[in-house]
């Protein structure tokens, strides 16, 4: 039967279990895992989220970039016999024998409104907008918590003296996924904090490179106008030898 | 029924395989396979999904009947809608606005944002979303964003880059718009507060990009696209523009004078739908890689089905280039978590070899992507050689630890530290141990067919970003796709605006032209078998399917 299929549609038959589901058949190992309370038998292997859609459900929240960028599948867990209550993003765990997990597809959260125009860069702005960030009292969860693994707790202190650059710099890799938040005993939102000061820093801090600004004046005063009239018109016979003509600059 | 063994991330029949190839790394250190002669690569790229034999036929009705398509996404434009027009009561109006934008990743976001500018009430747009606001193609851009603004370029050497890149199938006049706009999208990132990569003296960091001939890639990390759609959404927040998360559209409105005029939505969760009455509709609604076309994992998000062209052909838009499918060589093969997801190209210029089952360098690691990707496939289905996963998903070795070889020890810390975090969390040490890859769906070349200001030819329906045609023509480039999102989310969202104050009349909300594409689909002897468009891509347990049964 094999050699009759061609070599795509072998292909087809070699992805599918990231392509159309997964079939009990194909399967040799497995694991036992507790999605709100209730036991499914699943392969070994697998993501949370794909061991989820194994067991039957069908994702409408809880999903998004399925690559570990959205912060859209907050789950938590535990493993049997272990105290400690684990957070992930389901689309980048593995599930283990024994674990119980559920997912938090929303993170109810105040953002702050704001222009960034209008705020004065210091101190007080953090403040202003999020007066809560005064009672972090150090105790790292959100650090613990972070599936980025990113010094959360220490871009809050940063935030509280007031170095924003140093907010930027530790807050940068965050997904805003939301678990720190909804660890947090001092009921910090700890990612609109870093956004808020993350765009502080980029809109006072980092300027407008010179070779930006003298290229939109060459733009804004029109100096490629006669050069694109001939490009446009260009038949394509043209454009491709325009476009062999052209020199890479050096490395 | 026991758990597979891992050793540093892979299990035991695979880290038998890796000794052969940490055996033959010092050996292969200084030999790279020749690149292929013009004839050996005609032959190999036989094998590529978009050429080989099968994957593509005639689409059969409306506007571009006859044109070629991938049979995937023909299927979605020869099937059924998801209502009827009975079951729709277009009389009650739910949200009556000027403009409605479908899709918030970074197209529909700036769309929103650009429009507001233009002084349309933060009421009176409405961005509605499948999934979260901002869950997208867009998030994940790890690449750059590609902007001619150093004295040794300009926008005529990016537009000659693009117009190559796309074998000259693009737009001319879309991709002008595409690169002049590019230095005036740096400087509205910088406006909002986004942090670009810099030098130290302050200058953009800028890098090469497949294709250019000039560097002109700016980064945030390798994370630019997270920091762009954040960024911008934040923004949008702040204005508190209107915005719907799991509301879907499922149909495009058109008043009595045939312009698009709003959609239906569908509430994900509850099952109800909302009328939508707009004087201008932009369409942002992403790419198509969800559709697994040829059965290939791919890089995109979980809602990329391509519903935009299905709701837009169905309107009478036009469509183009979707003929083309973009496949990146090195999408990552295991372990399960991260199949499909892209490993840079940059791997391999720093001197990552492809190397198969035998521990065998067999092809020139910088190949064109397509040549590359045909000659994988080659080495796994043809000569038998590539490696068997534990889901049965086969791929060739990646030999990583050859760049710490031939840069110095440390260079991936430095140069892949995204890449590193993400097999860190399948415990794999890409410094010592190679990676699995093959080939991934990632981009729609085409779509619906644009103009400069984002217009399709159905009065009123703009587009902007991935689901649109005319802009990469046959072949997108690296650092293109998120500048498109951000120029022509601009351009629709300013031109939408102008175009939404011109509306004066409204004439009645109809479906008119989803029963008169029912019937063409009648007439051409379609059976209602396939309904589109299909939001979501289907990935239950076989066995827990044919067990269901529909109570509720």
């Amino acid at each position: 039967m094999k050699e009759k299929m061609s070599i795509m549609d072998r292909i087809a038959e070699s992805n599918k279990s990231v392509t159309t589901g997964i079939d009990e058949k194909d399967i040799k190992y497995w694991v036992t895992i507790y999605i709100m309370g209730k036991a499914y038998k699943v392969p070994a292997g697998l993501t949370i989220m794909q061991s989820m859609e194994f067991a039957g459900y069908r994702f409408v929240r809880s999903a998004g970039c399925r690559a570990g960028f959205c912060g859209a599948c907050a789950t938590v867990y535990r493993k049997a016999g272990d105290y400690k209550l684990q957070t992930a993003m389901a689309c980048q765990t593995r599930v283990e024998e024994g674990m119980y997990l559920v997912q938090i597809p929303f993170a109810p959260a105040e953002k702050a409104t704001y222009d960034i125009n209008k705020e004065k860069y210091n101190i007080g702005v953090l403040f202003k907008h999020y007066p809560e960030l005064a009672r972090c009292v150090a105790c790292n969860t959100c650090t613990k918590s972070c599936p980025q693994e990113l010094e959360v707790m220490d871009y809050i202190q940063d935030a509280i003296k007031g170095d924003f650059k140093a907010v930027a710099e530790e807050s940068f890799d965050c997904i805003q996924c939301g678990l720190c938040a909804i660890r947090c005993p001092a009921e910090l939102v700890q990612y609109h904090i870093a956004q808020l000061a993350r765009r502080m820093y980029g809109h006072y801090e980092c300027h407008e490179p010179e070779h930006l600004k003298i290229r939109l004046k060459e733009i804004e005063k029109g100096k490629y106008k006669e050069d694109w009239n001939k490009l446009i018109k260009a038949t394509i016979k043209e454009l491709e030898k325009f476009y062999a003509d052209r020199e890479r600059e050096p490395d | 029924m026991s758990e597979i063994k891992f050793i540093g991330g892979y299990p035991e029949y695979m880290r038998k395989l890796i000794n052969i190839v940490n055996r033959t790394r010092i050996k292969r250190k200084n030999y790279d396979p020749p690149a292929m002669s013009k004839e050996e690569r005609k032959e190999v790229l036989n094998l590529h999904p978009d050429y080989a034999h099968g994957g593509k036929r005639k689409i059969s009705i409306g506007q571009n009947k006859g044109d070629m398509g991938p049979n995937e996404v023909v299927d979605l434009l020869e099937a059924y809608p998801l209502i009827e027009e009975r079951e729709i009561d277009l009389s009650q109006i739910d949200y009556d606005v000027d403009i409605l934008i479908i899709g918030g990743g970074l197209a529909g976001t700036t769309a929103a944002i650009w429009a507001n500018d233009q002084g349309v009430p933060s009421d009176k747009i409405l961005l509605t979303n499948k999934l979260r606001h901002g869950d997208s193609n867009s998030m994940m851009a790890e690449g750059g964003t590609q902007a001619a603004d150093r004295p040794n370029d300009s926008p005529l050497i990016h537009f000659l880059d693009a117009m190559g890149g796309g074998h000259f199938a693009n737009k001319p006049d879309v991709v002008k718009g595409l690169v002049e706009d590019a230095p005036l999208i740096m400087h509205w990132l910088l406006e909002l507060g986004a942090i670009i990569d810099r030098e130290e003296n302050g200058d953009f960091t800028e890098k090469w990009g497949g294709g250019t001939c000039r560097k002109r890639m700016h980064a945030c990390r390798d994370y630019t696209g997270l920091e762009e759609l954040r960024v911008i959404r934040d923004e949008f927040r702040n204005r508190k523009i209107f915005c719907l998360e799991y509301y879907p559209a499922i149909e495009l409105l058109i008043d009595g004078e045939g312009r698009a005029a709003g959609a239906v939505l569908w509430n994900c969760e509850t099952g109800d739908y909302k009328i939508v009455r707009a004087k201008a509709t932009i369409l942002a609604t992403g790419g198509f890689g969800r559709l697994h076309i040829r059965g290939f994992p791919t890089t995109n998000h979980y809602g990329a089905t391509c519903d935009g062209v299905v709701l837009a052909y169905r309107a009478g838009a036009k469509l183009r280039d979707v003929d083309t499918v973009q496949y990146h060589p090195t999408g990552s093969a295991y372990p399960q978590q991260i199949i499909g997801l892209l490993l840079t190209e940059k791997l391999r210029s720093m001197g990552a070899q492809p190397v198969n089952k035998d521990g065998e360098a067999f092809v020139f690691p910088l190949e064109p992507r397509d040549v590359e990707a045909s000659a994988f496939i080659r080495e796994c289905y043809v000569r038998e050689k590539g490696v068997t996963t534990p889901t049965g998903m086969r791929g060739i070795w990646l030999d990583t630890p050859l760049i710490e070889i031939k840069n110095g020890e440390g260079t991936i810390d430095n140069a892949f530290p995204g890449m590193r975090r993400m097999f860190n969390r399948v415990d794999i040490d890409i410094r010592k141990d190679p990676v699995l890859v093959f080939p991934t769906l990632h981009y729609q070349n085409g779509g619906v067919e644009t103009d400069p200001e984002g217009k399709t030819d159905v009065q009123g329906l703009f587009v902007a970003g991935e689901v649109s045609g005319g802009v990469h023509g046959k072949n997108r480039l690296m650092g293109n796709s998120t500048l498109d999102c951000m120029v022509y989310g601009r351009r629709s969202g300013i031109y939408a605006a102008k175009y939404a104050k011109t509306v004066k009349g409204r004439g009645k909300l109809s479906l008119e032209h989803m029963k008169k594409y029912v019937n063409m689909l009648k007439k051409a002897g379609i059976k209602p078998e396939r309904r589109a468009p299909i939001l979501l891509p289907e990935y239950r347990g076989k066995a827990i399917l044919a067990r269901m049964i529909d109570i509720f």
